[in-house]
């Protein structure tokens, strides 16, 4: 399970609902792996917006990975700046009009894809902050069945 | 032709045989893909975004929805998120290595993601499975209702989700889509081979605060060839009107038409006056 679907999932017991302890899950004895995907910097960019950075730093200081920036990154950080740059320095050059279209995704961007989408959880527990309901991982698959008294 | 639904519970009906079967048929694949694409073309969606793929199964439609834009997928590739209740339709989606994350839950259980998540929700051929519940505790009217609940909240403003379904009959079709209305969202179905065997029926559900369709759900298939709208709505309020102005029982007119009636028979009836069919006023 990528850590971006982490950073989106609630405990599913209703009482926890309104509890705010109830987000983020919290990895328990998790085995991580690393999947290896193409980036998509179209899809950072729109989900950019709707990540809980602060989240997404606990969960990465609690599975032991390298410390995040304090700050989320913005849309202009994903593009690479210096691409522009050399494309202006190209177009007085050779005075084409057309600027280049490609962007260029930046370190940012890169470092972003790598712990979000191809950082993932293979096995162990996730934990609710609110209720202490363990979910099992399995292979990648989160075991979300309740139990029918607890809907 | 027999239902699934009907037999057993989806976790207990797609075991190992049966969900190999599922996946590997290849009428069943060509179906999929088939409405997977119908979906998508409802959805409209423009760039890349994160879908929820409800009851996912060995992930036919998640392929779908990883593919680039150049294959047919528009906006794509998109990532998704895809759950399951059957844990042998998930193990083959592992098995072929899909690109989604995947989920053993129950949709009658609600959506356990946090507000404002995914931009579409997509779902093919499962919610007709809601409409079953499997102990006393629970009723498919509950189910339904904690399913939309939640893909409600999940969803952000202004996003989307269609869903597929084969109901069982009418009154199967109207639970679905007022449950989907009682949970908030603009809800149309759209029906394909109306009539036929082959009819498959998608539920159209929108989340309000969004500049698409002027806020109306026919706004969504504005523009589509060979799509005829049918308001319901407009026919609901047009019937509601003749009732309106139909006699009601208790009524001047109503007692009046009673009299005759009775004085047509031959029984003794008092005569009307100004005072016939008024209300007493309390005095003292």
């Amino acid at each position: 399970m990528k850590l971006l679907t982490l950073n989106f999932l609630t405990c599913a017991i209703k009482t926890c609902k309104t509890s705010e302890a109830s987000f983020p899950l919290h990895p328990r004895d998790a085995e991580l792996e690393i999947v290896e995907t193409d980036l998509n910097l179209p899809f950072l960019k729109n989900i950019l917006p709707r990540l809980m950075w602060e989240e997404i730093r606990t969960i990465a200081s609690e599975l032991g990975l390298p410390d995040l920036p304090t700050t989320a990154p913005t849309r202009e950080d994903l593009v690479e700046n210096n691409a522009e740059v050399q494309a202006s320095l190209q177009n007085q050059t050779a005075e084409s009009a057309e600027p280049a279209v490609e962007e260029i995704p930046s370190q940012t961007a890169k470092d972003l894809h790598r712990i979000l989408l191809e950082t993932c959880i293979k096995d162990g527990k996730l934990v609710c902050g609110n209720c202490a309901h363990e979910y099992k991982v399995m292979e990648g698959v989160a075991n979300f069945l309740l139990p029918g008294h607890l809907v | 032709m027999s239902r699934p639904e009907d037999t057993l519970p989806p976790d207990l009906f797609y075991n190992d045989p049966e969900s190999r079967k599922y996946t590997t048929s290849s009428r069943i694949q060509t179906i999929q893909s088939q409405m997977t694409h119908r979906a998508l073309s409802l959805l409209s969606l423009t760039t890349s975004s994160l879908i929820l793929d409800i009851g996912c199964g060995s992930g036919l439609s998640g392929e779908i929805l990883s593919q680039p834009s150049t294959s047919g997928t528009p906006g794509g590739p998109h990532t998704w998120i895809g759950m399951d209740i059957s844990s042998s339709m998930l193990g083959i989606a592992l098995e072929k290595e899909v690109e989604g994350d995947l989920f053993l839950a129950d949709a009658g259980q609600g959506v356990p993601f946090r507000p404002g998540t995914f931009d579409a929700a997509i779902s093919i051929s499962a919610i007709q499975w809601l409409c079953n519940a499997e102990t006393s505790l629970d009723s498919p009217m509950g189910r339904l209702n904690r399913f939309f609940g939640g893909l409600y909240a999940s969803l952000k403003r202004g996003g989307r989700a269609v869903c597929q379904f084969y109901p069982k009959n009418e009154a199967q079709k109207k639970m679905v889509s007022q449950a989907a209305v009682k949970a908030g969202f603009g809800a149309g179905l759209l029906e394909d081979d109306m009539g036929t065997k082959n009819a498959k029926t998608y539920l159209v559900l929108t989340v309000g605060g969004g500049e698409v369709g002027d806020g109306d759900i026919t706004g969504v298939v504005r523009g589509m060839e060979g799509v005829d709208v049918l308001d319901e709505r407009r026919r609901n309020a047009r019937d509601g009107k003749r009732k309106r102005g139909e006699e009601v029982k208790g009524s001047k007119g109503w007692i009046l038409r009673k009299k005759e009636q009775m004085e047509r028979k031959g029984r003794v009836v008092k005569a009307n006056s100004k005072y016939t069919g008024r209300k007493r006023r309390i005095q003292f």
